[in-house]
Order: C-alpha cells, then sequence, then structure tokens
C-alpha cells in the first residue's frame, strides 16, 4: 500500500469514534436520548458527501483547465463515492426520524410518509437526484472527450444546485430538522456539548478519509483499464 | 497473508461465541463485558465489523497495487 499514513490515520479515527461513540457522555436530552449518538454516524455521512463532491467539482475543473483525461476519472469517481454517503446520510436519517419525530402510536413505517415531506429531506433527495443525473449523462456518451467535457460542465451546475438544495432552501422552509435557527451540530450553545464535539470533528475526518481511500481504489483500477484498453 | 488476515477476523468472532457460551452462569462476576447495559458487546460487535470492512478494502489496496506493478 502506497503513501498509507492518512489511511492509518483513518482506521484510527473511526475505531476511536466507535469507541467513544457509544461509550462516552452525551447529553440527556428528552425525545433523543440515546439516538444523539448518531450524531457520530448520520451527520458524518453528510459532511462526507460535501467534502467529496467538493473534491469532484475541483476535479471537474481542473479537467476544463488541462483537458487531461485524468482528472475527468477522478471527478467521476469522487461523485460515486459521494453519492455513496449521501444514500447513507439518507437512510440513517430515515431510521432516526422515524423513532424521533414520528408519533409514538403509529408504525414507523407509517410515520416515514409524512416525515418524508421535510423540506430539508426534499432538498437532500433533488441533490441526490442531479448527481445520479450527473453519472446518467456522463456515461452514457461514448466519445472520450464529449464525455469528458460536458461531464464537467454538467458536474459544475450539478455543485452549484447543491447549494439551494440543501443549504438554503431548508432553512427558510419550516422544517423537523435540527438547524433552521443557525449551523446544525456545530453550535455548541444549543446542540451539543463539548464532549461531543471531540467525538465528532474526529468522526468526521475519519468517515471522509475512508471515503478518499476506497475512491483512489476506484480511481486506480479505473486508470489500469484505460491503461490496458490504450495499449 | 491471506490465511492470517482469515485468522485475525475470526479471532474477534471467537471471543464474543465464548461470551455468549457463559450466559448461563447465575453469578454475575466483575465482568467489564456485562456492565453498564452491556453496551461493551455492542461496541466489540461494531468494531468487530469494522475491523472486517477495513480489512476488506485494505486487502482490495494491495491488490490493486500489484497490478499496478505488473502493468508498469
Amino acid at each position: 500500500m502506497h503513501k498509507s499514513w492518512w489511511k492509518i490515520t483513518s482506521v484510527v479515527l473511526l475505531v476511536y469514534t466507535f469507541i467513544a461513540g457509544f461509550l462516552g457522555n452525551v447529553p440527556h436530552l428528552p425525545l433523543l436520548q440515546e439516538t444523539i449518538r448518531n450524531l457520530y454516524f448520520h451527520v458524518c455521512m453528510w459532511f462526507a458527501m460535501m467534502i467529496l463532491f467538493t473534491v469532484s467539482v475541483v476535479n471537474s475543473i481542473r479537467y476544463l483547465r488541462t483537458f487531461n483525461i485524468k482528472y475527468d476519472i477522478y471527478a467521476r469517481q469522487y461523485a460515486v463515492m459521494g453519492i455513496v454517503f449521501g444514500l447513507l446520510g439518507y437512510i440513517t436519517g430515515a431510521i432516526w426520524a422515524s423513532y424521533t419525530w414520528a408519533d409514538p402510536n403509529k408504525a414507523a413505517a407509517n410515520s416515514f410518509s409524512t416525515i418524508a415531506r421535510d423540506p430539508k429531506l426534499i432538498g437532500a433527495a433533488i441533490a441526490l437526484l442531479v448527481y445520479f443525473a450527473y453519472l446518467i449523462l456522463r456515461d452514457s456518451i461514448q466519445d472520450m472527450d464529449k464525455k469528458a467535457r460536458i461531464g464537467a460542465v454538467y458536474n459544475i451546475f450539478a455543485y452549484a444546485i447543491l447549494f439551494p438544495s440543501i443549504w438554503i432552501l431548508p432553512r427558510i422552509l419550516p422544517s423537523l430538522h435540527p438547524g433552521n435557527e443557525g449551523n446544525p451540530a456545530l453550535d455548541v450553545k444549543n446542540d451539543i456539548s463539548g464532549s461531543m464535539r471531540l467525538v465528532f470533528y474526529p468522526a468526521v475526518i475519519g468517515w471522509t478519509l475512508l471515503g478518499v481511500w476506497i475512491t483512489t481504489l476506484k480511481i486506480r483500477l479505473q486508470l489500469l483499464n484505460e491503461k490496458k484498453m490504450s495499449a | 497473508m491471506k490465511i492470517i488476515s482469515k485468522i485475525s477476523l475470526l479471532f474477534p468472532a471467537l471471543l464474543l461465541s465464548l461470551f455468549g457460551l457463559a450466559q448461563g452462569k447465575p453469578v454475575q462476576m466483575a465482568d467489564t463485558m456485562r456492565s453498564n447495559g452491556r453496551i461493551y458487546v455492542v461496541v466489540a460487535v461494531v468494531l468487530t465489523i469494522l475491523t472486517g470492512l477495513i480489512l476488506y478494502v485494505a486487502r482490495l489496496d494491495r491488490k490493486i497495487s500489484r497490478l499496478e506493478k505488473e502493468s508498469n
């Protein structure tokens, strides 16, 4: 394995997250109870997604500046990993919400249909669908250069859509999801205690690095494939 | 190398099954795995899954490194 120090960092931080995440002290809040520990898992998925999408769009811009096909492959694989984290964040959020926002007298699956109308969830769904469209668009074009160029331009639009759909619109509309008043999960006074931040920040870094690790594997495989095709 | 990583995966599984076997005893011993509502058992399970996944990714990494070396 080459350049493995950050891979080891990722593993160490994740092990720390899982141990401290379950055993550490958390504030006792009504309704949330022990589920507040989901902060180390559910919220980190979205942080990792945002970082991976950012890396993806940076690579798309690099492609458009240099027309080096390598950057197009980077951009695509980072976008895929971002989507994976986004889906995991969506699913874990669905489970969490079903047991904290939902009517306890109804089955969790029944109340999900009402929860799913929450603006934050719709915004996240739109963002993910826009990225699905990026994959479909890019992968359906046969010509290598055209594929890379159109894909890169679309990726920039997709990144731009992220901001209204997950950062701005859900904060304007009333929502059950925390964060309308400020920065969700980062607000020390209202949301989380200092001891939780000691786990939360390392968790974000650990999850993100794991995502980057898996992405680099896919990139290396793809580059090997390209090499084989051209040889 | 493969065998070693497989054995290392088996180890936590064996440990866990040992804890499972000891359940019938009436005497409560001062066992960390049994305190705090047995949350430590959950931690052990989750850590086992995490180790398994990380070992899998690390092995993939090594395999791809080998492929890269071959193609150069």
